[in-house]
């Protein structure tokens, strides 16, 4: 599904991502972990087409196509969805406008026909029911006023209504407590089918205690240092970073 | 609206399509502004003495004045004198299909809804008249005289109910107010009167749509509401189809008026010419109105979506006199390429206990130069008056330029003022967030925008506000990335 060669991305000049590898197939999940400033979120923007980044070398291959040639939109109606890890305020426009306008959006470009108000309020009904949120949120402004709990929920809301092929969550149990961080990992696992991937982006281990991954990767210094499988989030948990850091350091000082 | 009530607006408009091309005869008199051009004007009117000798009072103040140099825009000087001032509305010339129209003027109908026959009547191609426009015109002025309605132009107001135009012209807006209001009061073209007797709520919304040539007598309009005692009505002006006009020069005087318990709701989308890309062409909106709330409870409200002319220069105010009584001002205003606004508000409190709110919301993009300028006044006797303003600035790009002018004038301490300003940029991450979940880059700008604007829009009528959203997205077309 998903294809990383070698991808190098730099900011302004500040070399970010020096080359990373990663295959993904369908139905698999890939948790990244890493300490700040590793990378993490840079390579979870990269897949979602964020301009500030600059891709200097490498390829990315999505579902047969070249990703990093695709526009935002083009990959979010391809089937990307990313969880922000600050989603954006947006000021006067409605939530549930905004749904209607993604779904329909998505429709769209599937060919379908697109939902009337009343066929809508009901999947969305029915979607909400999922993340465990109150109706009323709807009403407001889109993430306007929200609590952390609440935006991350209603990022799993759009998530679950987009249905998308591959979904990057961008640390999205960062700033929740422990009942907003199971809500958003049931609804992590409702959505986890055969086809579906995921890659799940986070500095800690305990969101892994609730989704559980495939596959584990360690980001350091802009390069995965160290991949295996959910063994290896636990032996972070255990011995922290500092073991993978005098590992890689070693290496490159070779 | 009822069902009837939305038959009888569909079949007015009709009526509209048949009054733009109604062949009226040419007739206009050479430039250049002196006391016999205003006698000339008032005499081909046929204009009662003392109107004549009003706006001749006119003219000879107007000559003391100077063009005010405070807004901040800049843009050649006004030869007064190479203006044709008095032009009887003129025969178009009429174009067989709208395949001889302009393909980018009908790919701004597209965009904007207009069905097929209006399009054609807007870009000037023949159309039959679909049903008797005579009957319709009678039904809806039948129905408005059974309330004791008038809703006439200001010339038919003239000759039908001079008493009227006799006591209130103006009274809110005298002639001696400002530069262009006293040109405004030498020189008017025609207008709108609309007189609503005590304790009727007019049943429509009175739409400019409604009258008969319309359209040619843009240049020196001159608009009057009066609303008796316990009276209502919302009032429309302006269209969101491009309005392209030869004259440069536009310089309306709008005045208003409600008595105890009146409520006059006053909403405009102003979308004459802006020039081109490159900043070419374009009208000049200089433009005085103003509501005097006379009446205790009384309520004004100014609504305006401005996304047109070269430079606008207005403000839309509210003399709050009766005690009681309430001004409002929600105002979205557009800037692009080359446009330049100055736009804002002023409330004059003096009654006890009055209100006033104010919204603007301005969006500047390209090169385009947008200023706020509001006045907040409290007088001596105005005990407890209570403002609230808010003043926001959008700016699309790094070009132009967004500013904020607020100015107050508290003389009584019992007033309570808030005022609230902000200038964002279009968010890089509203942009991508919004482009993550699927929505094309215009899409996403419309999403923002119109967030941005929603309390104003809230104030709009409904199919008025919804126009003014495609028209918002029109305008900013280009404007990012």
């Amino acid at each position: 599904m998903l294809s990383v060669k070698d991808l190098q991305v730099q900011i302004e000049d500040k070399s970010i991502l020096k080359g990373i590898n990663l295959e993904i197939k369908p139905g698999e999940v890939h948790a990244i972990m890493g300490p700040n400033g590793s990378g993490k979120s840079t390579l979870a923007n990269v897949l979602a087409g964020r301009e500030e980044y600059e891709v200097t070398g490498g390829s990315v291959e999505y579902l047969g196509e070249d990703l990093l040639e695709m526009e935002v939109d083009e990959r979010a109606l391809a089937g990307i969805f990313m969880a922000f890890q600050y989603p954006v305020e947006i000021p006067g426009v409605s939530t549930s406008n905004f749904l209607k306008s993604i779904v329909n959006a998505s429709r769209k470009s599937k060919g379908l026909e697109e939902l009337n108000a009343l066929q809508m309020l009901k999947l969305i009904r029915e979607k909400i029911k999922m993340v465990d949120m109150d109706e009323k949120f709807l009403k407001r402004s889109l993430n306007e006023g929200f609590s952390g709990g609440e935006k991350k929920r209603s990022e799993m809301l759009q998530m679950a209504l987009l249905e998308p092929q591959l979904a990057v969550l961008d640390e999205t149990d960062s700033g929740l407590d422990i009942d907003a961080l199971r809500i958003v990992a049931e609804a992590v696992n409702k959505l986890r089918t055969q086809d579906r991937s995921f890659i799940v982006v986070t500095h800690y281990q305990r969101l892994l205690n609730y989704i559980v991954p495939d596959f584990v990767h360690v980001l350091y210094n802009g390069r995965i240092v160290k991949s295996g499988d959910k063994s290896l989030a636990l032996e972070l948990e255990e011995k922290g970073y500092d073991w993978i850091k005098q590992e890689a350091d070693a290496v490159s000082a070779l | 609206m009822s069902d009837s009530m939305v038959t009888l607006e569909e079949h007015t408009r009709s009526d509209y399509k048949y009054g733009f091309t109604s062949n009226i005869e040419t007739e206009t008199i050479p430039k250049g502004l002196n006391e016999d051009v205003v006698r000339l004007i008032s005499q081909k009117k046929e204009e009662p003495e003392w109107l004549t000798e009003w706006r001749l009072k006119a003219f000879r103040h107007w000559q003391t004045l100077t063009e005010p140099t405070w807004p901040n825009v800049e843009y050649p000087p006004v030869d007064f004198q190479d203006i044709i001032y008095y032009a009887a509305p003129k025969k178009k010339e009429l174009l067989n299909s709208l395949d001889e129209v302009d393909p980018e003027l009908l790919r701004t109908f597209e965009k904007l809804g207009i069905p097929l026959e209006e399009q054609k009547m807007l870009a000037g191609v023949a159309v039959d008249a679909v049903i008797d426009s005579v009957s319709v015109k009678t039904t809806y002025k039948e129905k408005l005289a059974e309330l004791g309605i008038i809703f006439s132009s200001f010339s038919e107001a003239v000759k039908e109910h001079p008493e009227l135009i006799k006591k209130y012209i103006g009274s809110v807006v005298p002639y001696t107010d400002n530069f262009y209001a006293a040109l405004n009061s030498a020189v008017f073209s025609d207008g709108s009167f609309v007189y609503i007797p005590k304790g009727v709520k007019c049943p429509m919304e009175l739409s400019t749509y409604f009258r008969i040539n319309e359209r040619n007598t843009g240049q020196f309009e001159r608009t009057l509401i009066i609303a008796e005692e316990g009276s209502s009505v919302s009032y429309l002006e302006g269209c969101t189809a491009p309005m392209r006009d030869e004259n440069q020069l536009h310089a309306a005087v709008v005045e208003l008026m409600t008595m105890d318990n009146a409520t006059i709701k006053y909403s405009t989308v102003q979308n004459w010419y802006p020039g081109d890309k490159d900043g070419k062409g374009g009208i000049y909106n200089f433009v005085t109105k103003r509501g005097l709330c006379e009446g205790v409870n009384s309520k004004i409200t100014w609504t305006q979506v401005e996304t047109g002319s070269a430079i606008t220069w207005k403000y839309p105010s509210c003399v709050l006199k009766g005690d009681n009584s309430i001004g409002e001002f929600y105002s979205v205003a557009v800037t692009n390429n080359y446009q330049q606004a100055d736009t804002g508000t002023k409330m004059i409190h003096l009654g006890k206990n009055t209100r006033s709110t104010i919204i603007s919301k301005g969006i500047s993009a390209g090169f385009s130069d947008n200023s706020y300028r509001g006045l907040v006044k409290v007088g001596k006797k105005a005990e407890n008056a209570h403002n609230f303003s808010q003043c926001d600035s959008l700016l699309m790009g790094d070009k132009c330029g967004a500013h904020t002018f607020p100015y107050l004038e508290v003389e009584n301490s019992t007033a309570k003022v808030e005022h609230e300003a902000t200038t964002s940029k279009i968010g890089e991450d509203q942009l991508f967030y919004l482009m993550q979940r699927g929505l094309s880059e215009e899409d996403a700008i419309n999403t923002i925008v119109n967030g941005y604007c929603k309390e104003v829009f809230n104030e709009l009528p409904m199919e008025f506000a919804v126009e003014a959203q495609k028209l918002l997205a029109i305008s900013l077309e280009g404007s990012v990335g």
